[in-house]
């Protein structure tokens, strides 16, 4: 092999990064409306809960498939890694994801049995997004990894860390949700989407607080990283919190869209955090971005062809939201 | 019993794909079914096509939507299961399965909500041209996995360094030598899946006087459709067994269940093949067969299973059965597209009841011969998962354990049987409801509920 003329890593890197955002602020909006299905007030909130994410639902769940083909493509030791390593999470995940995708289809042509694709949907959605979250607190864990294999047990990513972890990000996106539904709902829907926000919030920021300070206990170099020496990265957290107060205020003034683009802002900057914390450790504790890429040919293969489809697939996708827009109307459905 | 993670994962894995590969081959031949229709429609202005076309693409819905959750599975396999193949070959793998997500799967995600629900939002042409689209899509779904698959079974245009493959040569890698003959019957197998339930169906209703004149064109169309396709799957069979024989000849005597290499070999049509003991019992043959299909001469040298090892020796008896069960049928196939025409006289094609009974049976058909054909394919590769590379074992994750992979096998096994019988209750609704149901003027609601998969269709699900 000739030596690269220049390092695709970095771009890689960063279309994960952003592959992995579009995944959670789009598939979390729409996993919060199962997250929040059995609170709601009546089946015709349901219905336009269920009816506000309906059209987008399928399109924001190919950005996982996109996020599972593109690391095997990118960054495949991660691939190799993660996988086993979340093996009995990786399952628990697929297996809500179908519950709740199939539930999607069938509660609106079910009769007597609606019930229980409402608790399909419900629990589906649940438990995809507490293993996502899992998943998460187990990438700040690190694996234990020799000569690039997994080599841990079934069970090492499930502490109490990760349930943790696992917690904050239903809560999280039981805030997207409620935050979505305000921008999507009107009458007793959203008012009831204004009134669940602010305890979420709570909720939220207490979850998202603990894990913070937890952080650098369970790993050192995140501790490290952060205090170590204070750096312009201290500005995140700043920004969250500041996010959670638009949150906060915007629902206090009753304005339907501002709480749902700041609770994406709250998303962004703990993520970037996140990213920071861990920043060059793609399989913690051993191995970079570096270590973990695939060869520069195929990186390079696949960006040319990225750099021109994934423009269409961004109008596509905007397009669907543009012909779906505007609020769900109880009976009506869209328009 | 210590449980071997190996032996789960195999069945795990050839359970899930087994289980997602049923849902593609319909969908791909029923979206350019209704793609055909939709042009119809859009030249001749003829309300028959319209009507049929909305039809079928409530039964396409469903299906694609169980084709879309078991997919996601799939996708993650490879990593769970297999985590050293998928590392060892993600060089190519990785841009392959990127590349089908992004050219295929949001292609067909975002015109298929046009094909259900826009037909009265954007003009006729955009709405054919959507049809269009969606059809394209799943080719070139098909187009990047078969590629992926083809690589596995003939490897090409990489090489090895530091136990990694790099890719030399993406055209030889991507076009590897099987590529284009199991492209083709992968495709045929598509279009005669399609074909042959869309004949069943059609049939069906016929037999009970419903709609009697719409749906009779369809099946005049699609049986003037077998006629063309059924010999050709044959001859594509042909050229890919030689194929076969030039690259995996270990494949081929399994096929043919052959155990020594020499000419004057017999076409078996009945054998119990016997591992153990290397050999066949109870054979029946026809003489020098075998050799007369794959070499064109009675002398003709075909491979025997005896040139490797036993232990590199796929599992004779399943891959012996599958193909006879897969050509069995493609040859009942072609009867009933030869027999199709010699009925085209008065339309009795649409009026003798056996034969209408006989297309009903045979929509089961090429389901059946899909899941052999991948079968052959699949266990004839065994051992290896890259032919003559890496076997199943080398690929194994390392971390799993028999615990694990019964756990999950057991549960995919659940979880799929229940969405499997509350998918094929509702499919059954559906095709209950028939064209007479299905145009019930849609309902505002019903209408913008959704660009999505199953929604299109909206029968109630239980019973009245
Ligand atoms: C020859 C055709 C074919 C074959 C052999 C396979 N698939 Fe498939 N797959 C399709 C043809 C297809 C399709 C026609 O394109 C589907 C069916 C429904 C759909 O949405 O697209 C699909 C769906 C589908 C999806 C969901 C896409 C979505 O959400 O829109 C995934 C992730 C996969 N597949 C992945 C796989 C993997 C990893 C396979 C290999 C083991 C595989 N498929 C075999
Ligand atoms: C969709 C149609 C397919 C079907 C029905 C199918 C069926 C099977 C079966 C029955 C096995 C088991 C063989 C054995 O264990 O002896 C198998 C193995 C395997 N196939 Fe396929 N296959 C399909 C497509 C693919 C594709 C497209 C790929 C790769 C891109 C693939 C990759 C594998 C791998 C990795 C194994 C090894 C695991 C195992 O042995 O079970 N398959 N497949
Ligand atoms: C009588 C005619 C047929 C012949 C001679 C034939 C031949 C073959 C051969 C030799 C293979 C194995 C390729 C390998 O080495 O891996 C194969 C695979 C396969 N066949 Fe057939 N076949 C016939 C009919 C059919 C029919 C009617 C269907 C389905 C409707 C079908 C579906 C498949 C599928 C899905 C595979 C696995 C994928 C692949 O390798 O292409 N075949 N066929």
């Amino acid at each position: 092999m000739s030596e690269p003329v220049f390092d695709l890593t970095y771009i890689w890197a960063a279309i994960m990064a952003f592959g992995v955002i579009m995944y959670v602020l789009m598939d979390g909006f729409d996993l919060g409306q199962g997250i929040l299905f059995p609170f709601a007030p009546d089946e015709e909130s349901r219905d336009i809960m269920m009816n506000s994410v309906a059209p987008v639902w399928d399109g924001n769940e190919t950005w996982l498939i996109l996020g599972g083909a593109g690391l095997l493509a990118a960054f495949p030791l991660v691939y190799a890694v993660f996988l086993p390593a979340l093996y009995i999470g990786v399952f628990l995940l697929l297996a809500g994801l179908i519950f709740r995708g199939v539930a999607f289809e069938f509660r609106f042509k079910a009769r007597t049995s609606k019930y229980l694709w409402n608790w399909a949907f419900a629990g589906g959605s649940i438990v995809a997004s507490f293993a996502q979250g899992a998943v998460v607190g187990a990438y700040i864990q690190g694996f234990e990894v020799e000569n690039m294999r997994y080599v841990g047990g079934a069970l090492d990513w499930l502490t109490p860390f990760t349930v943790l972890t696992g917690l904050g990000l239903v809560a999280g996106y039981g805030l997207l949700g409620a935050t979505w539904l305000i921008l999507k709902s009107e009458g007793k829907t959203q008012a009831w989407a204004y009134k669940i926000t602010p305890p979420l919030l709570v909720a939220v920021l207490v979850v998202f607080g603990a894990i913070g300070l937890y952080t650098p206990y369970v790993d050192q170099y995140v501790s490290s990283r952060w205090f170590d020496e204070i750096s312009i990265a201290w500005i995140l957290p700043v920004l969250v919190l500041l996010c959670a107060i638009r949150v906060y205020t915007s629902v206090r003034s009753k304005r339907d869209g501002s709480p749902f683009v700041a609770t994406m802002g709250m998303f962004v900057f703990t993520y970037l955090a996140m990213l920071y914390s861990k920043w060059p450790y793609v399989v913690p504790p051993d191995y970079t971005f570096h270590q973990a890429a695939s060869a520069h040919e195929s990186q390079l293969f696949l960006l040319l062809g990225l750099l021109f489809v994934i423009p269409f697939v961004l109008v596509y996708t905007a397009w669907t939201y543009w012909v779906f827009r505007g609020k769900v109307k109880a009976g009506v459905g869209y328009h | 019993m210590e449980l071997d993670p190996l032996l789960l994962s195999r069945i795990q894995f050839a359970f899930v794909v087994s289980f997602h590969a049923i849902f593609p081959v319909f969908t791909i031949g029923l979206a350019s079914f209704i793609a055909t229709l939709e042009g119809l429609n859009y030249r001749t202005r003829n309300p028959v096509w319209e009507r049929l076309a909305t039809f079928w693409a409530k039964v396409f819905a469903v299906v694609f939507g169980m084709g879309v959750v078991s997919g996601i599975v799939m996708a993650f396999q490879f990593g769970t299961n297999w985590s050293v193949f998928s590392h060892t070959s993600a060089n190519f793998l990785g841009p392959v399965l990127s590349y089908e997500v992004v050219t295929a799967f949001f292609l067909e995600a975002a015109f298929l909500g046009v094909l259900l629900f826009g037909r009265n939002k954007v003009p006729r042409g955009v709405h054919f041209a959507s049809a269009v689209m969606v059809a394209t899509g799943t080719f070139i779904s098909s187009f990047w996995i078969l590629s992926a698959n083809s690589w596995m079974q003939t490897p090409a245009g990489v090489e090895m360094v530091d136990g990694f493959y790099h890719v030399v040569s993406w055209a030889d890698a991507i076009f590897n030598a099987s590529f284009w003959p199991r492209f083709f019957h992968m495709a045929l197998a598509s279009f005669l899946t399609g074909s042959f339930v869309v004949a069943g169906v059609s049939a069906w209703y016929i037999m009970q006087g419903r709609e009697v004149e719409t749906h009779k064109k369809a099946l005049s169309m699609t049986l003037w459709f077998l006629l063309i396709a059924t010999p050709a799957q044959v001859v594509i069979g042909d050229i890919h067994g030689l194929n076969t024989l030039e690259h995996q000849p270990t494949k081929v005597a399994a096929m043919e269940g052959n155990w020594e290499t020499g000419g004057n070999v017999p076409l078996l049509l009945f054998a119990i093949p016997d591992q153990e003991a290397q050999t066949n019992h109870f054979e029946i043959g026809i003489p020098n067969g075998a050799s007369w299909i794959l070499r064109h001469d009675a002398e003709g040298v075909v491979p025997g299973l005896k040139d490797v090892p036993q232990d590199k020796q796929p599992p004779v008896a399943i891959v012996f059965w599958a193909f006879r069960i897969m050509v069995g049928i493609g040859l009942l196939m072609v009867v009933f597209a030869v027999v199709g025409l010699f009925l085209r006289r008065n339309e009795n094609y649409a009026k003798k009841r056996w034969f209408l009974n006989g297309l009903r049976f045979m929509s089961f058909s090429p389901f059946l011969a899909v899941l052999a054909g991948w079968f052959v394919t699949e266990v004839g590769r065994a051992p290896y998962l890259v032919y003559g590379q890496m076997t199943h074992a080398e690929g194994l994750t390392p971390s799993l354990t028999g615990g694990m992979a019964l756990f999950t096998l057991i549960g995919y096994i659940v979880v799929y049987a229940l969405v499997f019988t509350a998918g094929s209750y509702y499919l059954m609704r559906v095709l209950r409801d028939g064209l007479e149901k299905s145009e019930t003027t849609v309902t505002d609601d019903e209408l913008q509920r959704a660009k999505r998969p199953l929604s299109a269709a909206n029968s109630a699900i239980e019973w009245e």
